[in-house]
């Protein structure tokens, strides 16, 4: 491969660093603000004009993780001394901790679907793309049409009869439900992105495994499945990302035991409407895994296509 | 080490003949060079060797087996491809012991680690083993990639242009390095090249291919003096032989219609007159582009000679080489 690139010069750059900045800080500035909430008070969380500098508070995280009731007087005497820094913080508001919340569980469901659904889909996602690009497959253009296809309407266009579906087939809110749905959405996109980066990588990789005395599916895995982790990992996050943060099927098709966060966050801003540090508490530590994800995977992203081994 | 043969081979690729009823038979323990511009078929024939294509006619043996419907792991073949020589994720070390380490030979550790040293010793890349694939040079890259091969003791090599990237000078080393790997190992080769230098220097037998087509299959020396056709006698020869009407020499044959002569085979000082053109001075060797009778002529000449543009040299055929209308040898 040979290419020409010109150094562009400094006013470019400069344009070019000021324009990346600029729109870092846009996304980022949204992110920063329901950070920050997640800290406030409720009241300061609702203070106009915004407060940037505010006191700040654990209560929005104490609301998130716990279910509390109203205390009267003497139940707060009954109760005694809190012994927590958490009861104390309920004990502030006039309240006392009767359980944990539900919380944990959503967010348990969330990690099981979103997760679950982005291994099912590069599994096949890979199997299928490998496929389509080694093999003389029947029909391969149509198929892969159809495949794009299944793209080309908001998925959740098709909600009813698959609602219908679902509660047919006994799968309305079960986590396997879940993992299916969004593995049937995610599909065509992963089986489009990796064909992509598979075409890339040269079959004499896999003619020289094959002729060293490796089968198939031996040099698939040895040697081609290494150089398209590149691919495998940014598809996986963009697949781990939709599945992650989908809410209107959440909505639909789950409402307790494989209820995923999205759908319960809102819920947890109470009767009063007024407590968004817990919603923002909520949203906060559901970004973590994501970020995470990201984080550990980003080594892949950019390392780029491994073209150096090769002479062109 | 086994012999290999080819019966009747014919590979199409859609429209395209790629191979056309090729029979050859590759004596065990000779070095075979296929020639042939591109497009001829020699990666073909080599495919259809190791089994990565599969012939629409005909017959591959490797000592003595018919390899129809076998996987090229069970041919037991070693191949150099001309490209995309090595593993990009593995290390060189991991590149050499890949091979080994397959669950048809299975290697003990032990041997593994002595093979790949022996090898890695040979082809002056001991000091590269822990690098990256991706952190060679050009040259490493593909002394890698035959070490990848040579680690094995496979029934035939086939190596696909190994040295066509290379550089003048590792190119020269490293063809008499794997000239004497072969000599001294016995193994049978089958290499693919449109280089006559390495063809001419490697070769105990060569097989030279146009159109999917083999023409002649032979010593080297016996396919340059005894070519069966112009194409064949194009082939090898630095300068090109020369190919003129046959009639601007007295003494053709009947049937001629073509004469060929090499350098050697025009004795300059005597018989008809011819102008120089240009006179090249390579430095071991002069060529000396001629015009006789209105027809271009390149021959080789005293390195020292005095000869310059505008002069006028005598020339003569020896025991030229005479082609029908057709191209093939009549005489």
């Amino acid at each position: 491969m040979s290419f020409s690139v010109t150094e562009p010069n400094k006013g470019t750059k400069w344009f070019a660093g000021v324009l990346v900045v600029g729109y870092a800080l846009v996304t980022i500035a949204p992110l920063l603000w329901i950070i920050a909430t997640g800290f406030k008070s409720p009241a300061d969380s609702i203070a106009y004009p915004p407060k940037v500098v505010f006191e700040p508070s654990m209560e929005g995280y104490v609301n998130l993780f716990t279910e509390r009731t109203r205390a009267t007087d003497d139940m707060l005497e009954a109760a005694g001394e809190p012994t927590t820094w958490y009861e104390e913080i309920a004990r502030d508001q006039g309240t006392v901790i009767s359980g944990p919340s539900r919380y944990g569980e959503r967010f348990l469901n969330s990690v099981i679907i979103g997760f679950g659904s982005t291994a099912l889909c590069m599994i096949l996602g890979t199997a299928a793309a490998y496929a389509f690009s080694r093999f003389r497959v029947p029909l391969k253009d149509d198929l892969l049409f159809f495949i794009l296809s299944t793209r080309m309407m908001p998925p959740i266009a098709v909600a009813i009869p698959i609602f219908l579906m679902f509660r047919n087939l006994g799968l309305n809110d079960t986590h396997l439900g879940m993992i299916l749905l969004y593995t049937g959405v995610n599909l065509s996109l992963s089986v489009w992105l990796l064909k992509g980066f598979i075409d890339e990588i040269p079959i004499e990789y896999e003619e020289a495994a094959l002729i060293d005395g490796y089968t198939r599916f031996q040099a698939f895995y040895k040697v081609v499945l290494p150089q398209a982790a590149t691919g495998i990992a940014s598809t996986a996050i963009f697949c781990l990302i939709f599945a992650w943060n989908e809410y209107a099927f959440a909505v639909l098709l789950t409402s307790g035991t494989a209820q995923t966060a999205p759908p319960f966050i809102p819920t947890i801003i109470g009767v009063g409407g007024k407590d968004w540090p817990a919603v923002a508490a909520g949203a906060t530590i559901f970004l973590v895994p994501v970020m995470v994800f990201t984080i550990l995977l980003r080594k892949h992203l950019l390392r780029g296509i491994t073209f150096g081994a090769v002479r062109k | 080490m086994a012999e290999v043969s080819l019966t009747g081979v014919t590979k199409c690729f859609g429209a395209d003949t790629a191979l056309d009823n090729v029979t050859m038979t590759i004596p065990d323990g000779s070095f075979v060079v296929l020639l042939g511009p591109t497009g001829a078929g020699k990666t073909t024939t080599l495919r259809m060797v190791s089994g990565l294509d599969n012939p629409d006619a005909g017959q591959v043996m490797i000592g003595g087996r018919d390899m129809a419907g076998l996987t090229p792991a069970q041919r037991d073949v070693a191949m150099v491809f001309q490209q995309y020589s090595l593993y990009p994720h593995m290390t060189v070390r991991d590149n050499l012991e890949f091979p080994l380490k397959s669950p048809i030979l299975k290697t003990s550790k032990d041997q593994i680690k002595r093979k790949v040293g022996e090898i890695a010793e040979i082809l002056q890349i001991s000091h590269k083993l822990d690098n990256k694939a991706t952190e060679l040079s050009g040259g490493e890259m593909q002394r890698v990639s035959i070490g990848r091969a040579l680690v094995r003791k496979p029934m035939v090599y086939l190596m696909d242009e190994p040295l066509s990237s290379l550089d003048a000078k590792l190119r020269a080393d490293l063809r008499v390095e794997l000239k004497s790997i072969q000599a001294d190992s016995g193994a049978t080769l089958l290499y693919v090249t449109h280089d006559q230098i390495e063809a001419m220097t490697m070769a105990t037998h060569v097989g030279v291919l146009d159109q999917g087509r083999l023409v002649q299959f032979g010593a080297p020396r016996e396919i340059y003096e005894d070519p069966v056709s112009i194409y064949a006698a194009s082939r090898l020869g630095q300068p090109r032989i020369n190919v003129l009407p046959a009639d601007v020499f007295a003494g053709a044959p009947s049937g001629a219609a073509k004469i060929g002569l090499r350098p050697e085979q025009i004795i300059q000082g005597e018989g008809e007159e011819s102008f120089v053109q240009r006179v090249e001075h390579l430095g071991d060797q002069t060529r000396l582009h001629l015009t006789f009778k209105s027809h271009d002529l390149i021959t080789v000449t005293d390195a020292h000679t005095e000869l310059k543009t505008g002069d006028i040299v005598k020339i003569s055929p020896r025991k030229p080489f005479y082609f029908g209308a057709d191209g093939a040898r009549v005489a």
